[in-house]
């Protein structure tokens, strides 16, 4: 027991820390604590993330394989534990604004954060259920925190009944499994679900999982969910919903394929193409009549999952390595657009409507260049980051003769890219405005968009050493 | 035909009973305690099975607090099941066929199930020998499965505080009763008395 618990120090080391910051602000002085908590979780979070990297590099197991520590749960650690620490740091201005700086809100991303490593380091179908609904549970209360706004309430109101249909989904799915391979262990799994002739109660099983899963990445068709909650949650909870939780569901829907049902890859990779190219032509196409910011992120991160997917889709290893680098590009470029979003202003309440942007660039040049920068990379305009990141999962899809898919892919970020372009145009060459927005630089999100967007430009010179860990993340699960 | 089969038919029959009629019954407080029946009914199946602590949980949990809980909730509530009942009769064909398509597919899934030959041997909680099965669980869930045990505990840890979050309000213009104040109340200052003139009132 002593051993296992060593494994997962970091997991037992932040729920500890959310359980005490809970006692000492109930009993202390409350909403006014928000601000130092805010800045104690995101210092934890960074030290964890440090911890993580230069931590021992082989596989551990805790409780008999229920909990994996391994250089893939160790790579996607580090993106959520980073992303969720500088969207932390970014929310606190948001939140005042509001009138929702509750204390309650750097202790609930903590303990979804807390879920999220469970995830990743999910040996077991009932620590990945376990994870998943920790993460989940955290995510449906702060879509919801602003409880005076309608919109705020359906959001949170919504995730939570169809959050609840795709656990059942995934429960369902997990039982099945469990009935067919007479363990929940992936260890056990993937030795039961092996040959050629595979059989079709446990077909069944693995397209109920795989629902479930897409559901949390947001993939088409189980989609419907995100440009609502995306909308109506608060914006710095909608920064983190666009970067953490996908990170965490993208890397388990990976190390379930890969761990559980590696051996029966044929089964599952036309699925996974299926709903990858649905995913990246809803995506674009869709996107381009909103109006709101962040409805409009929300498309663009269904099609984002849709090019992830293209990497599992391949079902070699080079696949999930193009995959966690294109995550970690993803990510990098939702921080930086999000802080954009924050810092979108008028006489010191946040809008959101896209055509509030219009020449922004004569009022505030520089922003608007960092946000240039940004829409290029994430409409995958080459030379810039993102496009490197889309290069990578073509090259796996080619490899694997997924060539169908590399040519609707192509075709879809072609339109993509018309509804990024278009807010450069408006920041360029649009309309004058009627009332601009504010000036007014808050130096931390200005800190965080131009360091998002210095890492566009210069990320196609050097990753900075993520392809080896990327490498060695894919090399510990596809054997 | 044994004692043990001869309970068997009669827990399960009136299970079935039981959820038959708190689907028809027309009375919402009836239909509560036709649940409660079928309960106990399970519970007893439990202990036949051989199974006595999820029997004694089932009747703790299920008896004790959910129906308990829901007889509350219809009682309470006003909700005019009868208005309910013609809407449910309006899609009841509807119902029927999906019901007996989903019986169906069940059927079909059952016929081609099959698992893998290794399944037996790769079972994770073998029921161990000459250990009363309250103590196996135990050591079960304290055990090899501590990590899910505390993940439990921590999700409902989440489920308490966006409880308080979304709901909890704190009022200003409530009058709370503070005992101390009323009981150091001075009653020299706290009564007024006025001489008050006959026929001329308070002015």
């Amino acid at each position: 027991m002593q051993a296992d618990l060593n494994i997962m120090l970091s997991e037992i080391i932040l729920s500890l820390f959310a359980m005490l910051a809970l006692i000492s602000a109930v009993y202390g002085s409350k909403d006014r604590l928000t601000v130092p908590l805010i800045f104690a979780t995101a210092s934890i979070f960074m030290l964890l993330a440090l911890i993580s990297i230069s931590s021992a590099q082989g596989i551990e197991t805790a409780f008999d394989g229920m909990f994996v520590n391994d250089p893939f749960a160790r790579f996607s650690k580090v993106i959520i534990l980073i992303s969720a620490s500088l969207v932390l740091i970014m929310s606190p201005d948001y939140l005042s604004k509001r009138k929702i700086l509750h204390f309650e809100y750097p202790l609930l991303i903590a303990l979804s954060v807390v879920g999220m490593m469970v995830m990743v380091s999910a040996g077991d179908l009932m620590s990945l259920y376990m994870g998943l609904e920790l993460q989940s549970l955290c995510l449906y209360v702060i879509a919801s925190m602003r409880r005076d706004s309608l919109k705020s309430t359906e959001a949170g109101l919504k995730y939570f009944v169809l959050g609840a249909l795709s656990s059942g989904l995934l429960l369902y799915g997990a039982s099945l499994t469990y009935g067919y391979a007479g363990t929940t262990g992936f260890k056990g799994i993937i030795i039961a679900a092996a040959g050629d002739d595979v059989d079709v109660g446990l077909l069944i099983a693995l397209v109920m999982v795989l629902s479930g899963l897409a559901f949390k990445v947001s993939a088409v068709p189980f989609h419907m969910w995100t440009p609502d909650v995306y909308e109506g949650a608060p914006t710095p909870v909608t920064a983190f919903f666009a970067t953490a939780p996908k990170m965490a569901a993208m890397a388990l829907f990976v190390r379930v394929m890969h761990d559980a049902f590696g051996n029966i890859v044929a089964e599952w990779q036309q699925v996974v193409a299926l709903i990858s190219m649905l995913s990246m032509f809803l995506g674009a196409i869709a996107a381009i009549g909103q109006t709101n910011i962040k409805r409009l992120m929300a498309y663009s991160s269904i099609a984002h999952m849709g090019y992830a997917l293209m990497g599992l889709a391949a079902g070699t290893a080079f696949g999930v390595e193009a995959l966690l680098i294109y995550m970690a590009i993803y990510v990098t470029m939702n921080i930086g657009t999000f802080a954009f979003i924050l810092m979108m202003q008028r006489d010191g309440q946040p809008v959101t409507d896209i055509a509030s942007l219009s020449m922004l660039s004569r009022e505030n040049p520089g922003k608007a260049l960092a946000m240039l920068v940004l829409l290029f990379s994430l409409a995958g305009v080459p030379p810039s980051l993102g496009f490197f990141a889309k290069w990578g999962v073509w090259i796996a899809a080619l490899d694997a003769g997924l060539v169908w898919l590399v040519f609707a892919s192509a075709l879809a970020s072609a339109i993509g890219a018309y509804y990024y372009l278009r807010i450069v145009y408006l920041m360029y060459f649009g309309a004058e405005p009627q009332d601009a927005l504010d000036r007014r630089n808050e130096p931390v999100l200005t800190g965080v968009l131009t360091v998002s967007a210095v890492a566009m430009v210069f990320g196609v010179l050097s990753l900075v050493g993520i392809e080896g860990a990327a490498e060695a993340a894919a090399a510990t699960l596809v054997r | 035909m044994s004692f043990a089969s001869f309970a068997f038919y009669l827990f399960s029959l009136s299970i079935i009973t039981g959820g038959f009629l708190t689907v028809v019954g027309r009375n919402p407080v009836h239909s509560v305690l036709w649940l409660i029946l079928s309960f106990l009914s399970s519970a007893g199946l439990f202990v036949l099975l051989g199974a006595e602590f999820v029997a004694m949980l089932l009747i703790i949990v299920y008896v004790g607090a959910v129906a308990v809980l829901f007889l509350f909730v219809v009682m309470m509530l006003d909700v005019d099941f009868a208005e309910l009942k013609a809407e449910l009769a309006q899609y009841m064909p509807l119902a029927l066929l999906i019901g007996v398509i989903l019986l169906m597919q069940l059927g079909m899934a059952f016929g081609v199930w099959s698992s893998y030959e290794g399944s037996g041997a790769s079972r994770m909680a073998v029921t161990p020998e000459n250990v009363h099965n309250t103590a196996a669980l135990g050591m079960l869930l304290y055990d090899q499965y501590f990590l899910l045990f505390q993940m439990a505990g921590l999700i409902l840890l989440v489920a308490m505080i966006g409880a308080i979050l979304l709901t909890l309000r704190h009022r200003k213009d409530v009058k709370r009763q503070n005992v101390l104040t009323q009981m150091y109340r001075d009653p020299a200052t706290a009564v007024e008395l006025k001489d008050v003139k006959s026929g001329q009132g308070l002015l």
